[in-house]
């Protein structure tokens, strides 16, 4: 399950960097994330409620920030338990590109489902991880973009 | 004679509580105190537990326990095992891995359960398993044997080197090697046999109650086979003596051989009642019961057979790979080797067949017996290689199998079954002439002219029923005899009781078996009543699989009728001074032959309680026993023709017309049998078409539902043409060879045949989806358009 995507975002390199960073950023950008708290420079816990196909839960896990190339590149890992649902885990490799005045993003994620979730929801986690993925850097694009 | 004897269209005795809603399963059964219980599975296919943190459930409300693994092991309760020791070609014993009810150390499928919540409510338990917080090591999985076999593969058991169970082979190798370098034609195919989720309407369920003051238990719960759930649950899991447990099989709502074996939630609604000192009930959702029921099914094979210039087979030789998932569950080793490989002579005479069988552990959910249990495998690959070798010789299929079939009887095949009796080129003729063989050109020609694609196939099926005898099968390796237990009770006023150690979950033994006593007796079957499934009531019994009921069951209702007739002959002999060789029973009296001298049926019971007047030295009472043990397998046999059109443009299959004749020797009520017939092919259409286990390479259930897991429906089959064209079983008294798997048995070749054929293409493994027939059609398209 392979998803990627590209946004050109209208502000400064750095600016999109420390954003990525930014528990408050990061708050409003995961989609259905209810809780998010900076552990550590590089660490996060968050609570994160999503529905697939007919499964509905709450995850509770961790996101960490590792193999950072500032302000270039850094990879995204999250990996969350839902309970009698299963877990969710998943990450995304981001790439940061300065073009005049703006950043074009890219990235490439990957997204593993297991228990109640896979066996009830496995034909829509491609459709659902992808639009998830996708609504998190349109987040941040907006987020970035209004501020 | 009444009028409901052998081979009377009886209505079944037990639909009127089943179609009225008053029928009584284990879910049904309500005790007092009962607690509920909920099982905390793992999400992963493989890791280690690293800690299992149930504070917070334990506070929840209406909580009662929540109990591990440790704490399972810590009360002596023993590993689930396998029953059927299968040796390896070096010798070696097969690696059977340790499987505890409650996983400790290490899951190895998603569903493994960890631990269980006890609960007043259900609700309550569900939440309180959901609360229990289990910290997991994840690690790597494999979901196939493909991957399981491969170099560096995760170790799934410690015992099981490189995830291999055994290497067993079977058959004459060096002779079938050499017929095959000798051959004038060689036909090799690798074929797979799908993995398939059993589907009972009623899921599993278990009620535990645990009895402080007497020390005993009881257990109600969803078997086919009680008395050897009790002796499993006794003697290898160390939950009680068999004395001090009683385990109930009520009304059960198909098995399938699902139902069989002893599954952790038994063994832990037990335990936790004497934990407890509550009963305790478990009920399978839908979804648990994808997760854990053992699939069936799930090979890979590749196959050679071998010709003469003369189109006869002169060998035949199989590898084939079986998935036996993440634990060997109780009949598993039996299934892909004694079940299986001792039918691929099929109906012919081939001297030489050589098979070899490797199993290996995976990430999923143990394999087992599911309807046919080795035999659809065994029949699915010799009729769609028989299909494949005509088309390659360019010969009629029906004409080669014909040429090859075995006619004289007993036949010993290379592979351990000597085949009693069979009438092959019998049930060939009466299905070719049913399916109007002869036609089909014409119905091939006007299809094309609608754009649908016509096609026919052959499958001439034969299995091995009645499983028996004990020392035939103790000598392959099973730990159980397969013999049957019977009692016949004759009540002072004449009505009788008949106690089986068959089940019954949907066959229709209350009304079959009935049948058989009225037959004996000459008595209506109201006055006759069928007591199975408690083993407080019916001394001991093998159970119900198999398509043994009829073959071995009712044969040991016949030997104690046997008794029970000698014994009113002497009594009424006795009676009406008459000598026993005159006396007969008929129209609900036991007469002297000849004269008007009668008493009446209930007469004889009377006297036989009351033993006023009972022949010098005789025992009072009229009730007798037997445990009859058969002299061999039954080999119900016969030839299914199948024909479909599919529609080029979208792959879409119709099955047209399908078209059975079976051999199931003396049929007790055809009615039934047809019945079974139809269930049984719908079952196989369903693994030829639509139904396909799926678990993707981390292991996780893709297929863990209705939406994903597709079942056959009534618009998916077609009106089939049942047949029966017999021969006498000689090997029990009945003459009986059985009929409940044949359908699923025989049947996947055909639509397999057919579809191969309609579209061209011999390349589509089962099932056989519109995306995957259609698939075939690009492929022949590609083909064409190449050339």
């Amino acid at each position: 399950m392979d998803m990627s995507g590209e946004y050109r975002i209208a502000a400064p390199i750095q600016t999109v960097w420390d954003a990525i960073q930014n528990p408050d950023i990061l708050r409003g950008a995961i989609p259905g994330c209810e809780e998010l708290e900076k552990t550590s420079d590089t660490d996060m816990t968050a609570k994160v409620s999503l529905k697939i196909g007919p499964v509905k839960a709450k995850f509770s896990g961790d996101v960490t920030l590792k193999d950072m190339v500032a302000p270039n590149a850094l990879k995204i890992e999250g990996e969350g338990k839902g309970g009698i649902a299963g877990f969710a885990k998943g990450g995304a490799d981001v790439q940061l590109a300065e073009d005049g005045d703006e950043t074009i993003l890219t990235y490439q994620a990957e997204a593993q489902v297991g228990g109640k979730i896979a066996q009830l929801g496995s034909r829509l986690i491609q459709s659902t991880a992808a639009k998830l993925a996708d609504k998190f850097f349109a987040n941040l694009k907006g987020e970035l973009e209004e501020a | 004679m009444t009028d409901q004897g052998i081979g009377a269209r009886v209505l079944r005795k037990e639909d009127k509580r089943f179609i009225t809603g008053k029928g009584k399963y284990t879910d049904d059964i309500v005790q007092p105190n009962q607690a509920y219980a909920a099982f905390v599975r793992s999400p992963h296919a493989h890791a280690n537990v690293k800690s299992i943190d149930a504070s917070a459930a334990e506070a929840m409300d209406g909580v009662e326990a929540v109990l591990n693994g440790h704490q399972l092991t810590g009360d002596a309760i023993g590993n689930i095992i396998c029953g059927w020791g299968i040796t390896s070609k070096d010798g070696s014993p097969m690696n059977m891995g340790a499987w505890s009810a409650l996983a400790t150390e290490k899951v190895r499928y998603v569903g493994d359960a960890v631990a269980v919540v006890i609960a007043d409510s259900k609700a309550q338990a569900q939440a309180a398993a959901e609360a229990v917080m289990v910290e997991y090591e994840v690690l790597p999985a494999t979901s196939n044997v493909r991957d399981s076999m491969k170099e560096g593969a995760p170790q799934i058991h410690e015992n099981a080197p490189g995830n291999q169970i055994f290497d067993w082979e079977i058959g004459n190798k060096d002779e079938t090697d050499a017929a095959l370098a000798s051959a004038h034609h060689t036909t090799t195919m690798d074929i797979t046999n799908n993995r398939l989720s059993p589907n009972p309407m009623e899921p599993r369920s278990a009620v535990a109650t645990f009895d402080e003051s007497e020390d005993h238990y009881t257990l109600y719960t969803t078997s086919q086979n009680p008395h050897v759930a009790r002796l499993v649950l006794s003697a290898f899991y160390n939950v009680a003596p068999e004395h001090k447990l009683r385990v109930i099989a009520p009304d059960v709502g198909g098995g399938f051989g699902a139902k069989i074996y002893i599954y952790p939630e038994e063994i832990v609604c037990l335990w936790a009642s004497m934990k407890t000192n509550r009963s305790v009930k478990w009920t399978s959702t839908r979804s648990e019961a994808f997760l854990t029921d053992a699939h069936g099914r799930d090979h890979v094979s590749t196959a050679t057979m071998g010709f003469d210039a003369d189109n006869n087979i002169v060998g035949f030789k199989i590898n084939t790979k079986a998935n036996l998932g993440a634990y060997m569950s109780l009949f598993s080793s039996s299934v892909p080797t004694y079940l299986y490989a001792t039918l691929l002579s099929g109906q012919y005479n081939i001297a030489n067949v050589y098979c070899d069988v490797q199993t290996y552990y995976t990430n999923t959910v143990p394999v087992d017996a599911y309807r046919g249990a080795g035999r659809p495998e065994a029949s699915y690959l010799v009729e769609r290689m028989m299909e494949t070798a005509a088309r390659e010789l360019g010969v009629d299929p029906g004409e080669l199998r014909r040429q090859n079939f075995v006619r004289e009887f007993p036949h010993q095949t290379p592979v351990i079954m000597a085949y009693d009796s069979g009438d092959f080129a019998g049930n060939l003729d009466q299905a070719k002439a049913a399916a109007d063989v002869a036609g089909f050109a014409a119905r091939k020609e006007e299809a094309a002219k609608r754009g649908k694609l016509r096609g026919m196939g052959y499958s001439n099926y034969i299995e091995a029923c009645g499983i028996a005898p004990s020392a035939a099968v103790g000598s392959l390796g099973a730990g159980v005899g397969l013999w049957e237990s019977a009692e016949v009770r004759v009540n002072p006023v004449g009505t009788i009781e008949i106690l089986t150690g068959s089940h019954s979950h949907g066959q229709g033994h209350e009304t079959t078996f009935a049948q058989l006593v009225s037959e004996r007796f000459d008595l209506p079957t109201e006055n006759i009543q069928i007591v199975h499934g408690d083993t407080d009531k019916v001394q001991f019994g093998m159970g119900t699989y198999g398509s043994r009921s009829g073959a071995v069951g009712m044969s040991a209702i016949s030997k104690a009728l046997d008794k029970v007739e000698a014994k009113v002959k002497k009594i009424a002999a006795h009676v009406l001074e008459a000598a026993e060789d005159d006396i007969v029973i008929e129209g609900g009296e036991v007469k002297v032959k000849g004269t008007d001298k009668a008493m009446g049926w209930h007469e004889v019971g009377l006297s036989a309680y009351t033993a006023h007047n009972l022949p010098e030295g005789m025992e009072p009472g009229l009730k007798e026993g037997a445990f009859y043990d058969p002299t061999n397998f039954t080999f119900p046999a016969g030839c299914y023709i199948c024909e479909v059109e599919v529609d080029p443009q979208t792959g879409v299959t119709e099955i047209v017309q399908f078209t059975a004749s079976d051999d199931f020797g003396t049929i007790i009520n055809p009615m039934i049998v047809e019945g079974q017939v139809h269930g049984g092919i719908a079952q196989g259409i369903g693994q030829a078409m639509l139904e396909h286990a799926v678990y993707d390479d981390d292991g996780q259930l893709l297929s863990g539902s209705y939406m994903d897991y597709c079942m056959p429906r009534a618009d998916d089959v077609p009106n089939y043409t049942v047949s029966h064209h017999s021969t006498t079983c000689p090997g029990n008294p009945l003459g009986m060879k059985g009929c409940g798997e044949a359908g699923a048995i025989g049947s996947p070749p055909a639509v397999i045949n057919a579809i191969t054929d309609a579209i061209g293409n011999n390349n589509l493994s089962m099932p056989a989806t519109p995306s995957r027939v259609w698939a075939a059609l690009q492929q022949v398209s590609a083909a064409q358009a190449a050339e």
